[in-house]
This record gives structure tokens, C-alpha cells and sequence, in this order.
């Protein structure tokens, strides 16, 4: 899988490369516009993270050259303006996201492989993982073949855990993908816990191959028994 | 203390002293005016007694005034010596005022055939106090007319010659930064006024452009502290990964982590607010109040649980206002994370939705809150670390954006309303 990112700060680009590797990614970058139209151009990446602000010319410009070049689906733009505008128009010209900055590592993840699940799978849409097998299409989890019903904020933290498999997941991007936006300010998030305290559980009495762990002071980590 | 008021108080005083000090001038030369008219008359009067004298001598038996002016006595030469002619103010009985009564009288003497005689001729004289009390009536009424008279014209003066002035002033009164109006002053011929127009005008305009620059510095700088909070986020993060930091350096990083998002939630606080003010949210749409309560306490429901808070939805009328879409969202749930994070452990908190208005309300501290305050930025109560102080001062700003009345009432409960109408 190959994945290219537009971005002007070499120090975001970098990190963002970094955690991207980590998932066994192959990234590319570019600085300027210039660049990131030669590679566009020339090469063909499943994934391309875009910001909109870059030396040289629009990141939307970029936008309207992967349209003509039927290329747009597999777009996340990452930009610092949380403008409805520019959102509007990145979806319009067929950019697959939309992620305000700063965000956090687990958010960018989760979304670089939400694109590449719908690519690859067109539409069928299940993720294995040990004896677990989530569909989520239909929103439901087997273990060993076994349906386990879990409620939507269960499935919801199992999901994203599991794409961040392995990953240290920072407890505000979990209540913020899981919970909504509007859950900011909210006393250190603490709340979630009992939600995934009962996920917990249902892993554990379901014999399943993953255990999510606290990191304390950070978040959560799911990882493979 | 209008104008008019103001310059009609001290023309009323100066006018006062004005005309008092005439009257009493005015007098003065009046009574000296009478008494010089007076002793002529007496002194013609006095030549002709002297020829009647010398026509008839009769005339010196005369010695009680009667029903003449005159009356006649015989001196002795010494006393006529020492005698000159004087002319006095004395009292005399009238027979028709039944009272004695101000007379002139002219003492004089004359020599007839070697013998002395003293003549003494009265004349009727001005009654002071009458003259008096005439011309203080008189006065009084110029002064009441004069009076009139300023305030008839002052006002219709006012009313004309100050119309440029109080039309720039009613413009004035109804300014308000931000909302893009720019203040219109009437034509005049009057100078001062139209110095005074232009220098409003040139101080508004200056002060609009200050306003637009500093909401779009203020803009600006938050857009570009997202991508450096982007990267130290994002650098944390992967450094929180990397397995060698202990649990007291990954609890450091924890912490360094957290206070940037606090960072990051104030500066898209500030944001939005400024983007509220900028108006960029033009496109409404029908909203259901009901719906959106409903949805937002099912999101908050883990959260008031933790909290030990319960949350009730009293839907007493439908309502749905005109808006756009997010700002109803964030106005309805700032209002009932503010009535969640403000409470204490099985407190309650109560939504109601009325006809024409909602209102959330939440137990909490006993004590009524400063209502002029709660919806000014960074106004922060007691609780609430994770609080940037300007949750309340978005609500206030979508309200005013969508001219909705805002109220803040304590009855033991602190309710704060929302009125969508009117």
C-alpha cells in the first residue's frame, strides 16, 4: 500500500510518515505543489493525504488535477482552516475526508485505512483480526464464528481499537471518534472508561484472541494475546 | 438636561439680573425725572402766588393750606435771613385717600411792602409704593413673556438648527461593530457640524478597520497554531509509543498532551466565535429543538452517568427554529455541558421546550451567579480545569447572531433561556 503525503511542514510530514511506517505503509512525500504534481502525475498511490495551504499553489488546484485524472476517491485533505467552505469543495471535487488539525495520530490511521478498506474491498467491509471478525457494514462482531452483540459505542471503541491495533490510542481521539465532537471539555474523558470496561468483559468471556490495556496517563493499547 | 433646558437656566438667570438691575436703574431716573418736573411746577406756582399777592393783598391772610396749594406766614426778618429755598417730601391728610399721603412741598419767603413772609406750595406727588408695585407687575410679566418667547424659539431653533446633530447622534446610539453598517450623517450647512460629521465619520471608519483587522488577525493566528499543536501532538504521540519512558515519563507525556488539547479546544473556541461574529455561517435551515435535545442527551448520557447526573427532557411544545444546523448543535450542547460540568454528584439537570422559548436548568452551588458576567469570555466559576471560559460566550454569541433573547433566572435551580421569538 502506498500512501503519498502533501504537506508543507516537514516536521507534520514527518510524523505523520513515521506512524504511517509503523503500519507497514509505504510513504512518499512532497513539499510544494510542483512536486506533488510530478508525483500525482507520475505515479499511483492508494492513499494521499493533501494539505490545502502549500508553497506554489492550492492544495484544492491538486484536488481538480486528481479529479480529471480520475484519481480523487482515495483523498484525505488535512488542513489547519476548519472552513464548511473548503470542506465543501474537497468533497465536491471527490476528496474521500476531511480532517481539521491538528489531530490526533489514531484519527489519521483510522481514517487512511477506512479509505483503503472501501477500495479494496468494495464494499464488503470486514476486518480479521485473531478470532475476531468484524463487519463494518453491518456493524457486528463474530468471535470464532460466534456472534457477540455489542452496543453501538462498544462496537465503535472495538473498531477503532482494532484499527489501531498494537497502537497507542490517546484516550481524547478515542471519545471524540466515538462520542462526537461535542464531548470537548469534558473532565479528561474519564467517563469512557465504563463503556469499555463492559467491551472488556465481553472479550474476555468470549475467549477472544485481544485484550485492549490502559496506558495510564495516555489512553489505551488493544493488543493480540 | 436637554440643550434647551440647559441655555434656558442661565438665560433665565442671566435675564433676571438684567432686568433687575434696569428696574432699579429705570427707577432711579424715573422718581428723579417726577421730582425735577415737580419742583419746576412748584416753582412757577411760587411767581404766580407772588403776583397775586401784589394784585391782592388778601392773599396774605392765607395761612392754612384749605383748598389751595399755598399757605402764607409772617416771619420775623432774622428768620427770613436765615430762611432758603427748600424743597422737601412730606406727608400730608388727603381727604380722599383718608391717609396721610406723599406731598412736594417748596418752603420759600418773600418781602412785601418791608415785612417778611414765608410761603410754603404743595404738590401732589407720585405714591412710591404704588409706583413700585406697578412696575414690578410689569416686570415680572416681560420677564415671563421673554421667557416664553426664548423657549418658543430656542426649541424651534433647536428642532431645525440641530436636526444634522441629532440625526448623527440617533445614528450613533444604534451603531454596533460588527455589523457591518457604516454610519450616515445628514447634510448641513452649519460648519460645526459638518466638521463634527467628518471627524465621526473619518473615527468610525477608522475604528471599523481596526475591528475587521484585529477579528482577522485574530483568525489568522489561530489558523496557524493548529499545524505547530498539530506537530507536537503527533510527535507526543509517537514518542509516548516508542516503549522506553517508564510509566512516569508516559504519565509526563500524557499530561503535555492533554494541555495541548486543552490548546487546541480554545483555539477553535475562539474560532468559531470569531466566525460567528464574521457571520460566516449564512445558510439556515429548519431545526428541530426537540430532535436535537433528544440526540444530544442520548450523546451526553455516558457523561452525565459518570457524573452521577441525571438528565431530564420535558417536551411541553414542539419547536423548531431557523438556523444553521452546527450552531444549533453547539449552542444546545455548550449550554448542557456548561449545566453537566457545573453540578455536583446526583444533581440533576432538567430540559424544558416551550412554545416560543427552551430552557436548561441544573442544580448546583446555592448561590445565584452574576448574570451580567456568565456570558463574558474567560469568565470562569470554581470548577472545571478542563474549562476554556468561553462555552457560554458562544451560546451568547449564536443567540445574538440569530437576535434570540438570552436570560439567565436562579430559583434554586440555575436556568438559563433561550427566547427563538421575539
Amino acid at each position: 500500500m502506498k500512501i503519498l503525503i502533501i504537506e508543507d511542514e516537514t516536521e507534520l510530514s514527518d510524523v505523520i510518515r513515521e506512524s504511517l511506517e509503523m503500519e507497514h505503509f509505504l510513504v512518499e512525500s512532497a513539499e510544494d505543489y510542483r512536486s506533488a504534481l510530478d508525483k500525482i502525475i507520475s505515479f499511483h498511490y492508494d492513499c494521499i493525504l493533501l494539505d490545502i495551504m502549500l508553497p506554489g499553489g492550492s492544495g484544492l488546484d491538486l484536488l481538480q488535477e486528481l479529479k480529471d485524472l480520475d484519481k480523487s476517491d482515495n483523498v484525505i485533505i488535512i488542513s489547519a482552516k476548519d472552513s464548511l467552505d473548503d470542506k465543501l469543495k474537497g468533497l465536491n471535487l471527490g476528496a474521500d475526508d476531511y480532517l481539521t488539525k491538528p489531530f490526533h495520530i489514531a484519527e489519521l490511521t483510522a481514517r487512511v485505512k477506512s479509505v483503503l478498506r472501501r477500495k479494496s474491498f468494495e464494499g464488503k467491509n470486514f476486518i480479521e483480526l485473531s478470532n475476531l471478525k468484524l463487519d463494518a457494514g453491518e456493524r457486528t462482531l463474530q468471535i470464532d464464528n460466534q456472534p457477540i452483540p455489542l452496543n453501538r459505542k462498544e462496537f465503535d471503541i472495538l473498531m477503532y481499537m482494532i484499527v489501531n491495533k498494537s497502537r497507542l490510542v490517546n484516550k481524547t481521539a478515542l471519545a471524540e471518534h466515538v462520542w462526537g465532537d461535542h464531548m470537548d471539555e469534558a473532565d479528561d474523558y474519564e467517563f469512557i472508561y465504563s463503556q469499555i470496561k463492559n467491551l472488556r468483559k465481553k472479550l474476555k468471556e468470549n475467549n477472544a484472541g485481544v485484550e485492549i490495556q490502559a496506558v495510564y496517563g495516555i489512553g489505551y493499547k488493544l493488543v493480540q494475546l | 438636561m436637554n440643550l434647551l433646558n440647559y441655555t434656558l437656566r442661565y438665560l433665565a438667570f442671566a435675564l433676571f439680573g438684567i432686568i433687575s438691575v434696569w428696574a432699579v436703574l429705570f427707577y432711579i431716573n424715573m422718581l428723579d425725572e417726577v421730582y425735577d418736573s415737580l419742583d419746576d411746577g412748584l416753582d412757577n406756582y411760587k411767581l404766580l402766588i407772588l403776583e397775586k399777592v401784589n394784585e391782592d393783598p388778601a392773599t396774605l391772610s392765607r395761612t392754612d393750606f384749605g383748598e389751595a396749594n399755598y399757605e402764607i406766614r409772617e416771619i420775623s426778618s432774622i428768620q427770613a435771613f436765615q430762611e432758603k429755598d427748600s424743597y422737601r417730601d412730606t406727608l400730608m391728610y388727603m381727604m380722599n385717600e383718608k391717609d396721610l399721603e406723599p406731598v412736594r412741598m417748596l418752603t420759600t419767603d418773600f418781602k412785601y411792602k418791608d415785612r417778611f413772609y414765608e410761603l410754603k406750595i404743595i404738590s401732589s406727588m407720585v405714591e412710591e409704593d404704588d409706583l413700585i408695585e406697578d412696575l414690578f407687575f410689569a416686570l415680572i410679566w416681560l420677564y415671563v413673556a421673554l421667557i416664553v418667547s426664548i423657549l418658543v424659539v430656542n426649541n424651534f431653533l433647536l428642532k431645525k438648527v440641530w436636526k444634522p446633530f441629532y440625526h448623527l447622534l440617533e445614528q450613533l446610539k444604534h451603531f454596533q461593530l460588527g455589523k457591518g453598517e457604516p454610519v450616515k450623517t445628514a447634510d448641513t450647512d452649519v460648519k460645526e457640524f459638518r466638521e463634527l460629521n467628518s471627524a465621526v465619520t473619518s473615527l468610525v471608519l477608522h475604528t471599523l478597520e481596526t475591528y475587521n483587522s484585529q477579528k482577522q488577525f485574530i483568525e489568522n493566528a489561530s489558523h496557524e497554531l493548529q499545524t505547530p499543536v498539530a506537530i507536537s501532538i503527533n510527535k507526543l504521540e509517537m514518542l509516548a509509543e516508542k516503549n522506553d519512558l517508564g510509566e512516569a515519563g508516559l504519565e509526563a507525556v500524557g499530561q503535555v498532551i492533554q494541555t495541548l488539547e486543552r490548546l487546541t479546544r480554545l483555539n477553535k473556541s475562539l474560532l468559531l466565535l470569531s466566525k460567528i461574529e464574521n457571520r460566516q455561517f449564512p445558510e439556515t435551515e429548519n431545526v428541530s429543538v426537540n430532535d436535537l435535545a433528544a440526540q444530544l442527551t442520548n450523546e451526553f448520557a455516558d457523561f452525565a452517568e459518570y457524573k452521577d447526573i441525571t438528565i431530564k427532557l420535558y417536551e411541553n411544545s414542539r419547536l423548531s427554529v431557523s438556523m444553521q444546523k452546527d450552531l444549533a448543535a453547539i449552542l444546545l450542547s455548550n449550554l448542557l455541558k456548561n449545566a453537566i460540568v457545573h453540578n455536583y454528584s446526583h444533581g440533576s439537570v432538567n430540559i424544558y421546550i416551550e412554545k416560543d422559548h427552551f430552557s436548561i436548568s441544573n442544580s448546583g452551588n446555592p448561590e445565584a451567579l452574576d448574570k451580567d458576567k456568565i456570558f463574558r469570555r474567560f469568565h470562569k466559576s470554581n470548577s472545571g480545569k478542563n474549562n476554556t471560559g468561553l462555552g457560554l460566550a458562544i451560546v451568547k454569541a449564536i443567540a445574538d447572531l440569530y437576535g434570540f433573547g438570552i436570560e439567565y433566572v436562579f430559583d434554586n435551580m440555575h436556568t438559563i433561556k433561550i427566547h427563538v421569538e421575539g
